[in-house]
Parts: structure tokens; sequence; C-alpha cells
């Protein structure tokens, strides 16, 4: 289903106003509601051109709030793939950038660069709207960087899938609460983490 | 009789920002049956009581719900003081509860925007949306944050908030609600608002009780449920409480009752204002909860009655939390409720309960 093969030399791509498509991975709702708040009057990013889209098909922006789990992966990853190049992903909040307060809890599987290529990261919990605006901006650079890319015929700038590299998933000790506890086999996990 | 279809609701759709899905049963236009799948922000966050301390765990049940982030911190912080026993400082009781009470007063803002925005009416859910923000400037000047506080803690509130900076709340909220009251004669009296909401998912007082329902759900159908009704913390305080109620049981009684409880928070707030004690806000808190102490409180969020229940272990870490939340009581009304409905309005039916759905999957 993904329009990736279209940078063929010769087409041109025409500068636009951004528009965003926003999933709520497994967020908390305090970052779905400041990337609202950023539409609403006070902040008003529709005054750049920047619109809330529901259709893939029509997004420049995919902007992605909380942390991953099994269930949204799929959805993500369709999200992804129905939207047309140039495309950037922006993570918004902790949690999108690496899990957040959510990392060790066992349905977690972390940022959303487990999932798909992320290009900006917007850490904050939850995240200010000004905060996001400036990850928007730096959208649209990476955004006509692609573009150009596309536009010379050359293949568009992606960062990586950082699935491979998973961070251990770390269970703490009962002694031992801050983050450098003993990475656990996944195998291990079923046993510790399931005891209720 | 028609073909039966299955039509998949969400996850991702315009309409609201959180995945909620249904798969609805369809004959023609008509819904016959509406399965909720659940699962898609499912954290796992109880489970990390064995990674995080009873003190720290007060942040991470803070971020159960950004919405109703204060009620959550609020809610497991009386918890953890039944469990040990510890008595809050008055003040800090009265800070509580204006805080709760304004977040209260930012979520409904908050639904009756997307309400709006879901019966089609893009300009009043631009301008809920801009009186909520004097709500979060209030927080943002008082707590430091927009919409996760931090604020409350076991044992009372971080810091004080001067006496100065209460009237300066009052004053705001007292100019808010001249603005509040246009918004609000908006949602109750125009026609537009009024054909597209009233007779539309109707739920009767007794379909009320026996799906359990809770919250503004419950009394719009003229069922008085309200924890607040218990006079529990500084709500003994008030003068009068009394639950906003509603008898039509329809989306617009939902509106109505939530309408009328932005008021009421008002009032609540001015006349705790006009109250509250001097003293200290915050009491140390020393040693661990008992192994097999067991405690459970029950506060009024903005969706309903939420139940925290916690059990110690006799160290640091809780051997269990358990949060149970208004949308999860809810929803099996809410499926009652699209059953018969037109496809159509599933929408607005949905977003009637006020579904979140990070609070019921956490
Ligand atoms: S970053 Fe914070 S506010 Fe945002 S979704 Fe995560 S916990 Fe919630």
């Amino acid at each position: 289903m993904s329009v990736k093969d279209t940078s063929k030399k010769g087409a041109s791509y025409v500068k636009k106003s951004p528009w965003i498509i926003h999933y709520d991975a497994a967020s908390c709702n305090g970052c779905d509601i400041e990337v609202l708040a950023s539409l609403t009057p006070l902040y008003d990013v529709e005054r750049f051109g920047i619109i809330n889209t529901g259709n893939p098909r029509h997004a420049d922006i995919f902007l992605v709030t909380g942390s991953v789990n099994e269930q949204a992966k799929p959805v993500i990853e369709q999200i992804y793939s129905q939207m047309v190049e140039p495309k950037v992903v922006i993570a918004c909040g902790i949690c999108a950038c690496s899990g957040g307060v959510f990392k060790t809890c066992y349905n977690t599987m972390g940022g959303i660069d487990q999932v798909i290529p992320v290009d900006v990261y917007v850490p904050g919990c939850a995240v200010r709207p000004e905060a996001l605006i400036d990850g928007v901006v730096r959208a649209l650079d990476i955004l006509e960087q692609k573009r150009a890319a596309m536009d010379a015929g050359l293949p568009v700038p992606t960062p990586e899938v950082k699935l491979g590299v998973e961070t251990p998933r770390v269970l703490h000790t009962q002694d031992d609460p801050d983050e450098s506890g003993t990475p656990i086999e996944p195998a291990a996990q079923g046993g510790e983490g399931a005891k209720r | 009789m028609a073909k039966k279809t299955l039509v998949p609701f969400g996850p991702q759709h315009p309409v609201l920002p959180e995945p909620v899905h249904l798969d609805l049963v369809l004959e023609d236009e008509t819904v016959v049956q509406a399965v909720p799948q659940v699962g898609y922000v499912h954290r796992g966050l109880e489970n990390l009581v064995d990674k995080r301390d009873f003190q720290q765990f007060t942040y991470i049940a803070e971020r159960i719900c950004g919405i109703c982030s204060f009620g959550h911190s609020m809610g497991y912080s009386q918890a953890v003081e039944n469990l040990m026993g510890i008595e809050v400082p008055e003040r800090a009781e009265y800070l509580r509860v204006i805080f709760h009470e304004m977040s209260r007063m930012h979520s409904h803002l908050l639904w009756l925007g997307l309400a709006a925005d879901a019966f089609g009416f893009e300009s009043l859910f631009m301008h809920s949306w801009r009186l909520r923000e004097r709500l979060l400037d209030i927080f943002e000047r008082t707590t430091g944050g927009r919409v996760i506080l931090n604020f409350c803690i076991p044992g009372g509130v971080v810091h004080d908030i001067e006496n100065t900076e209460l009237e300066a709340i009052v004053s705001t909220l007292r100019g808010m609600r001249e603005d509040y009251d246009q918004i609000a004669a908006t949602f109750l009296d125009d026609a537009s608002v009024r054909s597209r909401l009233s007779g539309v998912g109707y739920l009767s007082k007794a379909d009320a009780r026996t799906y359990g329902c809770v919250g503004p759900m419950a009394r719009a159908s003229g069922w008085d449920v309200d924890v607040r009704n218990n006079g529990l913390g500084a709500y003994s305080a008030l003068a009068d409480f009394k639950p906003v109620t509603s008898q039509d049981g329809d989306c617009y009684a939902r509106c109505q009752v939530r309408v009328e409880e932005v008021r009421q928070s008002i009032d609540i707030i001015t006349e705790l204002a006009s109250k509250i004690p001097d003293g200290e806000t915050l009491v140390k808190i020393k040693g661990n909860p008992a192994e097999g102490a067991e405690s459970l409180t029950r506060i009024e969020q903005p969706r309903g009655e939420a139940i925290y229940y916690i059990k110690g272990n006799g160290t640091k870490f809780l051997e269990r939390c358990r949060v149970r939340t208004p949308t999860s009581t809810n929803i099996p009304g809410m499926c009652a409720t699209l059953g018969g409905s037109d496809l159509a309005d599933v929408p607005n039916i949905v977003l009637t309960i006020d579904p979140c759905i990070s609070c019921s999957e956490r």
C-alpha cells in the first residue's frame, strides 16, 4: 500500500501548507490535549495553514503521542505507510521519544522509533504547545530537504527504525528503583513480571 | 429483514483524539449492536508499583490520564493517607478541592469543545477551548504545569497557594463566568444544537442503574449519584451541595448537566476560597505501609466516580494498586444506548459519555 516509488526525476513536488495527522499510540492524553490546544485560538497554528486532518493520504506530518504497545503498532505502521512521500514523523512528548515514565511497563515497547522512523523528537511531559510548534517548524525544514531530494531523483533521507537495537527492557529489583536495574531476558520477564 | 453489516469505528478517526474502537453491527443505517474493542492504550501502569515506591507512584498515578490528572493524584494520595492513618492539614484539603474543581471545569470545557466539534459547530469548539486556556494559565501560574500538575502528593500539597493568589483565581473565574454564560446559552438554546442532541441516545434511569453508570451520564438520567455528596475532605465545608441532575436521559441532558456543573464548580471554588483556614499544607510521611494493610477511597472525577484500592506489604513498595475509572464503568451503558441509534449519531453518543480511554485502559 505504500506510495514510495513516486520519486521519479521530472515529477515536481509543490510546496504547500503542511497538514498534520495525529495518532495517540498509548499516551496518557496529556500530550493529545496539548496537540489539540495548539490548534485552538491561543496558539492557533491554523493561521500558518497547518490543518489537522483525519486522512493519512492528505497529511504531510505525522504527530504521534505516547509510547507504543503491541496493539497500537499495526495502526501506526498502517497510517505511516498510507502517507505519501515526502512525510515527516514527529514524536510528541517524552513517552513518544523514549517511553517516558511508562518505559518499564510490561505492555510498552518504548518510543515511536521502535516502530517507524522518527524525524523530530519533541520532549516534555506534557509537551508544551510552544515546543510542539517549534517541532513542527523544524519538521518543515526536513520536509523541504526531502522534497528537494525527491525533485533531484535521489532516495528520500529517512531515519532508521530502531527496532533491531531495542533498548533492553529493564526490570528493577525491589531495592533498586533507579534506572540502573539489571536487564532481564524477555523469557525470564514472563515469570518475574507476571507475578501479579 | 435487512442484511447485517459490520462497520469498524476507529481507532484512528477525526473526531476523537483517542483511539476508541467499536465494532458496530448495522442493519441499514441502524445500529443493532456495538462491541467495544479495548487495549490500544493499555500500558500496564498498575504493575509499576513493583518498581516505584509509594511516594513516587503518585507521579505515575497522575499520568493515568492527562485530563483528570489532578483527580488521580488526589485519589491516590487519599488512599495512601487512609492506609497509613495520616491526617492531612485542613488548608491542604481545601486547596485540593479547589484544584480538583478547577480541573473539573477544564475537563468539562474540553468536553464541550469536543462535543461541539462532533456535532459540527466549529466556532463553539474554538470558544470553549479559548475559555479553557484561562484555567490552564492559572495552573501554570500556580503549579508550573499546564495539564500535568504534580501538585498533590500524599500528606498534602507540594506548596502553599497564598491568599492573594486565591483571590486572583476567584476574580479570574468571575471574569470567565460572563464569557461562559454566553457559550452556555449557545449550547443550551441554539436550535441546531438542540436538533442534533435532543432525543438522541436515550438512557432511562432504570437502565442507568442496571448498567451501573456513574457521573454526568447517570445524573443526566435523573439518578443523583455523586461522591461529593458524601462530604469527604473540604466538601464537608460547603454550605449546600446538590448534584446537578436532569430527567431527560438523552445527549442534550448530558450536555446540560456538564454545562451546569461548570457553574457549580465556580461556586464551590468561590465559597471555599472565602472559607479557607490558614496553616500548614504538608505533613511529612514517615515509615512504610504496614503489611496487609488495605485502603479504598472514592472520589468524584469529572467523568464520575473513581475508586482507588491499594494494599501494603511492609516495604516502601505497595503490594497492589487498583484503580477503577469512570469510563470503564460507563461503557456498558454506552453500548446499550448505541443499540437502535442511527449510524450518524454514533460519534455524538460516544462523545456524550465523555470517554477517557487512557483512564479505562491504563
Ligand atoms: S509525555 Fe507525559 S503527558 Fe505526554 S503522554 Fe507521556 S505521560 Fe502523558
